[in-house]
């Protein structure tokens, strides 16, 4: 009887994560007067090229960000545990800071008459740019994929390495045989945790892309300033249907305990 | 060498993530109203940030929603954690971590999303205006994304402590309440601390979820800056900027010098 105490917590999660649900497929499903039609979801077939061009800068993104981001995470926690401490608070104060101001903060950096070319004099044309916007994400995401890994990796018992040599393996091998294998989970929730946002974000793109394109988060930005609730419903049901699929799929591949997910 | 190699990537990534943040501190000193040429130190813009009430009032709104939603967050959460770790219908505990988890795993912009439209309804069938309702738009938004975190970190507790505890408490004459209170929440109580400041950090730090469900009647710092960075140029939106960096680092050097004395403490006891 005593798991009665859990009751206000699924009153809450009923009222405020299942129905406003409810309401998004309720939204997604009508028009304004609220009669049952299917023209915001045909109406998505227009937002194609947008989707997929959100979903090939985040991919690309992500991928950049376990590439820099993994050797990054080894190196940490392979350094004395004085170092490890230093080095994890280097990386969490720019975690920490407010997304706006880091966004903010590179595009005052590489805009046209920003910092760098006034200080090299040169002209570079970077804001507007796909690239810009790519490490526009990987700036401000590299910390979510690194904190996992690391935490995984530095979990992993040493004598594993002792264990992996011993027995013939070359330091490549023991790398990609058994420290990657081992650190895998760290690794999917540092994708999740790159990829969800930079799939959705709309700021990086309205600050970093100078307003040359769209990514599928402008799109709903666009939808909710302008008060157009059902087109807006309709692709935040999409995007939530692809990301629950892919995460579902990621989470097959590597038995996550969830132990990599908090810091 | 491979010494020297993993240290000049080191230097090379952590670089690469400060120089903007340190251009960004270095510019809000600047005289003009620039951000690529520093023609002479001042604390212009500071002065004319503390000039502007605005800058308060997001403050103290800002730090009154998440002292609020991450205490609301964690009695909810820690409760539930309690009454999750009891049930004994195994298809209702997977049921309500699958439904908790959702706002973890959605994108902020869908939640968001969500929440606004849910808003909008209610305040429909209520007829009341949206404005009066926004603090508590706010509230419930914040709560129920940090509820998550805080039951993440109090479960392994629970699980850890198991039932015999406050079993025992009960037969000793405790009430189920009293044993709970007693008994189990000293023992989870640093899992419940660490989901209290980790749901704080997260409301303190949101901006796509306000966003979406806030109103202009309640504004938060991080709107305060989005609606700064509309503008072009904006130095004292990097004096604000240069201030938050600066108070979360010492936050962060005050926990880790902390953390450090206790370890010290515990290596001297062995």
């Amino acid at each position: 009887m005593r798991s009665i105490a859990a009751a206000p917590h699924m009153l809450w999660a009923g009222l405020f994560i299942v129905v406003p649900l409810i309401i998004v497929l309720f939204f997604a499903f009508t028009d304004e007067d609220g009669a049952f039609s299917f023209e915001n979801i045909t109406s998505l077939a227009d937002y194609g090229d947008i989707f997929l061009l959100s979903m090939e800068l985040a991919v690309i993104a992500t991928f950049i960000c376990l590439i820099v981001g993994y050797p990054l995470a080894y190196i940490m926690a392979k350094a004395e545990p004085k170092k490890q401490k230093i080095f994890l608070m280097l990386l969490m104060l720019p975690m920490w800071t407010n997304l706006l101001i880091r966004t903010y903060s590179i595009m005052a950096l590489l805009d046209d008459g920003g910092f760098i070319n006034q200080l090299l004099g040169t002209d570079f044309h970077i804001i507007g740019t796909k690239g810009a916007v790519i490490f526009g994400m990987v700036y401000d995401f590299l910390p979510y994929m690194v904190l996992p890994i690391y935490t995984c990796i530095s979990k992993i018992d040493k004598h594993m390495w002792e264990a992996a040599s011993d027995l013939g393996c070359a330091p490549i091998q023991v790398m990609t045989k058994v420290i990657f294998p081992l650190s895998m989970s760290g690794v999917i929730s540092g994708v999740t945790m790159v990829l969800v946002p930079s799939i959705s974000t709309f700021y990086i793109s309205q600050k970093l892309g100078g307003g040359t394109f769209e990514l599928i988060g402008d799109v709903i930005e666009r939808q909710f300033v302008s008060n157009c609730h059902n087109v807006g419903a309709a692709i935040s049901l999409v995007m939530m249907i692809l990301i629950l699929i892919s995460l579902g799929i990621m989470n097959k591949f590597g038995d996550t305990d969830n132990g990599g997910i908090i810091v | 060498m491979k010494k020297y190699l993993s240290r000049a990537y080191l230097i090379l990534i952590f670089g690469i993530l400060y120089i903007p943040i340190i251009t960004l501190i270095f510019f809000s000193f600047n005289e003009a109203n620039s951000i690529a040429s520093f023609t002479g130190f001042s604390f212009r813009w500071y002065v004319e940030l503390f000039r502007s009430p605005d800058t308060f009032i997001a403050l103290r709104n800002t730090l009154i929603l998440a002292v609020s939603s991450a205490t609301l967050a964690t009695i909810i959460g820690t409760a539930a954690a309690a009454g999750i770790y009891r049930m004994k219908s195994k298809l209702l505990k997977s049921t309500i971590t699958t439904v908790t988890n959702i706002p973890m795993m959605n994108p902020d912009i869908v939640t968001g999303m969500s929440m606004m439209l849910f808003f909008v309804a209610l305040v429909g069938i209520l007829s009341i205006e949206y404005e009066d309702f926004g603090f508590f738009a706010m509230l419930i938004a914040h709560t129920t994304f940090c509820l998550p975190y805080v039951i993440l970190s109090v479960l392994p507790r629970v699980q850890e402590l198991g039932n015999s505890l406050s079993e025992a408490a009960m037969d000793l004459g405790c009430t189920p309440v009293q044993s709970f209170f007693k008994v189990e929440l000293p023992n989870i109580m640093p899992g419940v601390l660490s989901g209290f400041l980790m749901a704080f950090t997260l409301s303190l730090d949101d901006f796509v979820i306000s966003y979406f469900v806030g109103s202009s009647s309640f504004q938060t710092l991080p709107l305060l800056i989005y609606s700064m960075t509309k503008k072009k140029v904006t130095p004292d939106m990097y004096a604000l900027s240069t201030l938050i960096i600066v108070t979360i680092f010492i936050l962060l050097l005050v926990s880790n010098m902390r953390s450090g004395k206790q370890n010290a403490k515990k290596g001297a006891k062995k």
